[in-house]
């Protein structure tokens, strides 16, 4: 394949002669030659070379090539390993870095490699004893693999640390390479009397290998009492960054029995918050927000949310990636302890060369922290972004004033206004995205901003995309009794009713519908034509479906009474809020237990993402503190939500206490049996809230883009072997979990 | 843990192909190029497909990629590719293509060094210098010099062999400061932060063991320590020298024992030999903005933008800023631009859609001002312009932002040891922003 790279520069030339890695798998004449020529090199000296300075120059030559000549580096094999015998340290490195590469390809001729190797694991240098042993453990070939095995019970006890690490992660390897073989040995014992060995490195490194084995193994347990877990704490300053990072990495394992020894373990480790490599820094976070599940004192609670916060923040003067990172987390600490990043909002606004994956993710920390009090501020910001270049970033900043209206209830005004600042730049991806949030704006405050309805019909030309022009339409419908030319904008949109997706033709539908029942008289033409259109002509089940649906509803009306329709189309919805946009309870609790792991980038739950990944979950144990979890609380909202809508059932009677009252009176003439019954279905589909209700919201109105279908439906681009370029795309241009839906 | 490190050219040539794991089939390489090089539509340095996932950064003309399978440690990831990058300097000064394909082997050799299975090791310059080296192993060495390496690479103090001497003990501290400022059209101060980083360059004898304080809020328990030299240059280095200073937060090398400064708020270390990053501090209050910019871009018409851009100097006579930059951006229609200035020069660059305005030597308390107008080609889709921020860079010596001094280094070490110190602070433009519209 020769994928084309359009938007590159030319590279600066070459300076090694070997062509482009595309060519095909067949050597060409050039590398045949050039194989040739060099195993004449390896040859060539004989005695006269006494520093084998050309046999050098020919390795490096080869393993210069090795990537990026296709393999045919391998014809080399017999020659490479000729040279193996050579007691320099120099060539040795390059020899075994051949075999590693290649040994799996050709097992048999990497065999004669093997005594050299074997001999090596007891040369009187701790270097190059470490270096036979990384070497010997990375192959992937039996007969290599049960040559370890022997020498490495030694190595594990050998007098230098060096080689006692490298011995420690060489356990790790061969579990890789036979599970068997090692869960039949004594191997893991050895590796957890290492925990006690002397030299901090030695610690970490075994420990970072035990915690390698246990994620691969159902039969392996890993657990850390409080004793042990205070004494690998002990050693943390006297590892490198990262055996710090091992080490708090395997305090997940730790389950603590008693909340004090919860508390003392996490102001202990407390001062790596202060560490300048960021990877000891998150560990750190997640292992303290983690034992904060174990603590009962609200005081060391809170003591300990004042120290998490400066460094989280300290962390966005790192590189791009790493804010990245750092604000994908931010946004999950959030919501399981929000009032660790209550200082400030300033330090999430974006700079203006931020890459976007970084604002992106700044203008959903924003939108979460904004509250009563900063709105304005925030409103300003936000009014900046919506003027940027980047498309997708402008549409998200609109979004975020959308929601933000409907977040926040004292400044929807503040809102609105922005919105429509923003629709009188008449830039057309602009209005589309400011004609979204603005539809939903009128689903949460019902009878309150109408009047802005005229501002919007005036850009009716810049709508194209389907999500924009099923909001307006959406709008018409509703609103066909406020909107005095209601039937003539209905009537253009309906004139290319058959070219629309059928998102919006489904819409056209309700509208019609709609329009007819607040227009009797003057409009019936207009729903009999999309009517006919529909039932006769769609091939959508769906759009037909419901075009029956509305027929039959309209010609069977007892006493051809039309309030009982109206009732049932136009009646009222339940509003819609911003919570819906965050995580689930059980899922949030995992995610915190995962902290600075790749997930949190996307902030979907580890299995979704990562199939074969270890589920984890927080343990329970007398100290758990129970009642403070996120899935404990909704459970009881759930409960008692349960117990209103028993109430509910039972006393139909008088639902108006729990819905709005100032609903329109038409319909209550109608008695109120059939209202209340709608009622009740809408209170239970509404405690439902999940994706049956999603179906029922399309069915309903088709709110395409209302937070709960979205954040349901299933993008599947997770899923195993699919790399479609539009699957990575979609990875990339969300380049998170998109969970806000802006 | 990592899979694999790939390295790539921009044209999407797989230089360094190191897998760790059997699980990182050469295949990837090309999956990688697909999906992320050839993609312009690229917009996160992460990229999952089934269990693979690719963790990239960038340098110079490179693409440095980690792959994982499996939910692993981002920040690991992250934090390690940065390391390689730097030990790519440490090593061939420039880390470029050319300086890979100049150092194959000794790219793999590091690779195989500070990798095992997937893990990071020990990845201290100063430690891997000692047995790896671009001349290639020079001698075979005696069984006592590699347990000192191996001693090292493995000890409680990585980062510093036990042999050094010097003639004079020298130490050099540089306070350098990032200022960032964020500042609307009004003139409103959106945000205004510093960060800060104190680079030390230690030359000293032994394993000496040093103190090191700020004016800093953190430290403030020990007033009556007042180093003997080590603020030299403190009298004169900001207005407001006096007090001090609220950080918000500070981290710290390596080296530095936290549990101490945890306990008692006292910076001690034991500081590797030469160059290296003491700590990083972030402060937000009483930043002092060393230069106030009053912009007023006005579109006259459809083809017409006039400028009027005042720059003052915030900071004391004495002292004065240099390669103070400009960058005003001009409409992407832009077609001729006129200009006068009151001091240095300006120039359009039509490439950068920007006007450069450049003044080598900008003394305190002084104010200079631009005029200009652009003239615009009328376009037929006239689109709106996004008015890119004002972007200033500079650079301004013995002046920091947030007023922090260093107010002692002291160094401990056996015998009769006398050190020299200096201190020196330097405040530039971080991202030094004045929005326009």
């Amino acid at each position: 394949m020769a994928p084309s790279i359009l938007s590159l520069p030319p590279t600066p030339t070459s300076i090694l002669p070997f062509g482009p890695p595309d060519h095909g798998r067949m050597p060409t004449i050039r590398t045949i030659g050039k194989v040739a020529e060099l195993r004449e090199e390896l040859r060539s000296g004989g005695k006269k070379d006494k520093n084998h300075s050309a046999k050098k120059i020919a390795l490096k030559r080869i393993v210069a090539n090795m990537t990026m000549s296709n393999n045919d580096m391998i014809a080399l094999f017999p020659d490479v390993v000729a040279c193996m015998h050579i007691p320099s340290l120099e060539i040795k490195k390059m020899g075994f870095l051949y075999l590693v590469n290649y040994a799996r390809i050709k097992p048999d001729q990497a065999l004669k490699a093997l005594p050299i190797l074997v001999q090596d694991l007891n040369d009187a240098n701790p270097l190059v004893r470490a270096l036979a042993l990384r070497t010997i453990s990375y192959i992937h070939v039996r007969e290599f693999v049960n040559a370890t095995m022997d020498p490495l019970k030694q190595l594990l006890k050998d007098g230098d640390p060096y080689v006692r690490k490298t011995a420690a992660f060489c356990v790790a390897k061969l579990y890789d390479h036979d599970r068997n073989l090692v869960e039949n040995s004594d191997l893991i014992d050895r590796l957890n009397t290492m925990l006690r060995d002397e030299n901090p490195t030695v610690v970490s490194s075994a420990l970072a290998s035990l915690m390698d084995v246990w994620e691969r193994s159902e039969s392996i347990k890993l657990t850390i009492d409080y004793a042990s877990a205070s004494k690998i704490v002990q050693i943390l300053p006297d590892c490198s960054e990262w055996g710090q990072t091992y080490i708090l990495e395997a305090m997940m394992n730790y389950v603590p029995v008693d909340t004090s020894d919860a508390s003392i373990l996490a102001e202990r480790i407390s001062p790596r918050l202060s560490h300048s490599s960021s990877a000891v820094v998150l560990t750190c976070i997640r292992v303290i927000l983690y034992l904060m599940n174990y603590i009962s004192d609200q005081k060391v609670i809170s003591s300990l949310c004042t120290k998490l916060s400066p460094p989280l923040v300290t962390l966005l003067s790192k590189g791009p990636e790493i804010q990245y990172l750092a604000l994908r987390n931010a946004l999950l600490i959030l919501q399981r302890r929000p009032e660790i990043l209550r200082n400030d909002i300033r330090v999430f606004f974006c700079k203006y060369n931020d890459p976007i994956y970084v604002k992106v993710t700044k203008l959903e920390l924003l939108f979460m922290l904004a509250n009563e009090k900063n709105i304005n501020e925030v409103l300003t910001e936000l009014r900046e972004y919506a003027t940027e270049i980047d498309m997708d970033f402008v549409r998200k900043s609109v979004r975020a004033i959308g929601k933000l209206a409907i977040k926040i209830e004292p400044a929807a005004k503040l809102c609105i206004n922005t919105l429509l600042e923003l629709v009188a730049t008449k830039i057309s991806y602009i209005v589309q995205e400011a004609t979204v949030v603005i539809r939903n704006i009128f689903r949460k405050y019902p009878n309150q901003y109408e009047s802005i309805i005229g501002t919007l019909c005036e850009n009716l030309d810049s709508l194209e995309e389907p999500e924009a022009k099923a909001s307006m339409i959406w709008v018409i419908g509703q609103y066909a009794d406020r909107i005095e030319n209601s039937d003539q904008l209905l009537e253009d949109f309906l004139f290319t009713f058959q070219e629309e997706p059928v998102e919006v033709q489904l819409q056209l539908l309700t509208a019609s519908v709609k329009l007819f029942l607040h227009r009797p008289t003057k409009c019936a033409d207009i729903m009999m034509k999309t009517l006919n259109m529909v039932v006769n002509d769609a091939d959508n089940p769906d759009l037909r479906d419901r075009g029956y649906m509305y027929w039959r509803l309209i010609a069977h009306l007892p006493g051809n009474n039309i309030d009982i329709a109206k009732l049932i189309v136009l009646g009222e919805k339940p509003s819609i809020t911003a919570e819906s946009e965050k995580l689930e309870p059980a899922t949030l609790e995992e995610m915190c237990l995962n902290i600075g792991t790749l997930v949190t980038i996307y902030l979907k739950p580890v299995q979704q993402v990562f199939r074969t990944a270890r589920p984890r979950r927080l343990q329970d144990s007398p100290a758990l503190q129970k009642h403070s979890l996120p899935s404990y609380q909704a459970n009881l909202r759930d409960t008692e939500q349960r117990k209103s809508l028993a109430l509910l059932n039972t006393s139909i009677v008088a639902p108006q206490s729990f819905m709005s009252p100032n609903r329109g009176d038409s319909y209550n003439a109608n008695g109120g049996n059939l209202d209340a019954a709608m009622d009740a279905a809408e209170m239970y589909f509404s405690g439902l809230g999940n994706a049956q209700m999603a179906q029922m919201q399309i069915s309903d109105a088709a709110y395409t883009g209302s937070p709960g279908t979205q954040a349901n439906s299933p993008s599947g681009y997770f899923s195993g072997e699919q790399h479609g370029q539009r699957n990575g795309g979609q990875h990339q241009n969300n380049g998170d979990g998109d969970f806000l839906r802006f | 843990m990592i899979s694999g490190i790939l390295l790539f050219n921009q044209k999407g040539e797989n230089l360094i192909f190191r897998s760790f794991r059997s699980d990182c089939r050469p295949r990837l390489a090309d999956i990688f190029r697909i999906q992320v090089i050839s993609n312009v539509s690229v917009r996160s340095p992460i990229l999952t497909l089934g269990s693979t996932t690719f963790s990239h950064i960038r340098h110079e003309n490179i693409y440095l990629v980690a792959v994982t399978k499996g939910n692993a440690n981002a920040a690991v990831i992250f934090e390690f590719l940065e390391r390689v990058r730097g030990l790519g300097k440490a090593y061939f000064g420039k880390f470029d293509e050319e300086a890979v394909k100049n150092n194959f082997v000794l790219v793999y050799e590091l690779l195989d060094e500070i990798l095992d299975f997937g893990y990071p090791q020990n990845t201290e310059t100063e430690t891997l210098k000692m047995y790896i080296t671009t001349e290639g192993v020079k001698s075979e060495r005696g069984i006592e010099d590699t347990s000192k390496i191996t001693m090292q690479a493995t000890g409680a103090l990585s980062w510093r062999r036990s042999d050094i001497k010097y003639r004079k003990n020298e130490a050099f501290v540089d306070v350098i400061e990032d200022v960032n400022l964020l500042m609307s059209a009004t003139g409103t101060v959106l945000r205004a932060d510093v960060n800060g980083q104190i680079v030390m360059r230690a030359y000293l004898s032994g394993t000496p063991e040093c103190k090191f304080g700020l004016n800093d809020r953190l430290t403030l328990g020990d007033t009556d320590t007042i180093g003997p030299s080590g603020n030299r240059a403190g009298t004169k280095a900001t207005r407001a020298a006096a007090g001090t200073v609220a950080l918000e937060d500070c981290q710290f090398h390596q080296c530095v024992k936290l549990g101490k400064f945890d306990a008692d708020r006292i910076i001690s270390f034991v500081p590797p030999d030469g160059e290296f990053e003491l700590m990083r501090y972030r402060a937000t209050e009483n930043i002092n903005l060393p230069f106030k910019v009053h912009a007023i871009v006005n579109e006259v018409n459809k083809t017409q933008v006039d400028y009027s851009i005042a720059i003052k100097a915030n900071y004391g006579t004495k002292l004065f800023a240099t390669n103070v930059v400009i960058r005003i951006p001009t409409p992407l229609n832009t077609a001729r631009i006129s200009e006068r200035v009151s001091q240095g020069k300006a120039k359009y660059e039509p490439e950068a859609n920007n006007i450069i305005w450049k003044i080598q030597r900008f003394s305190g308390q002084s104010e200079y001002v631009l005029n200009a107008e652009a003239t615009l080609t009328s376009m037929t889709n006239q689109k709106v312009w996004s008015r890119p921020p004002i972007g200033l860079s500079f650079s301004l010596l013995m002046f920091t932002s947030s007023g922090l001094l260093v107010r002692y280094l002291k160094v401990f070490e056996k015998g009769n040891y006398s050190s020299v110190k200096w201190v020196r602070y330097m405040t530039r433009a971080g991202h030094y922003e004045i929005r326009s519209a």
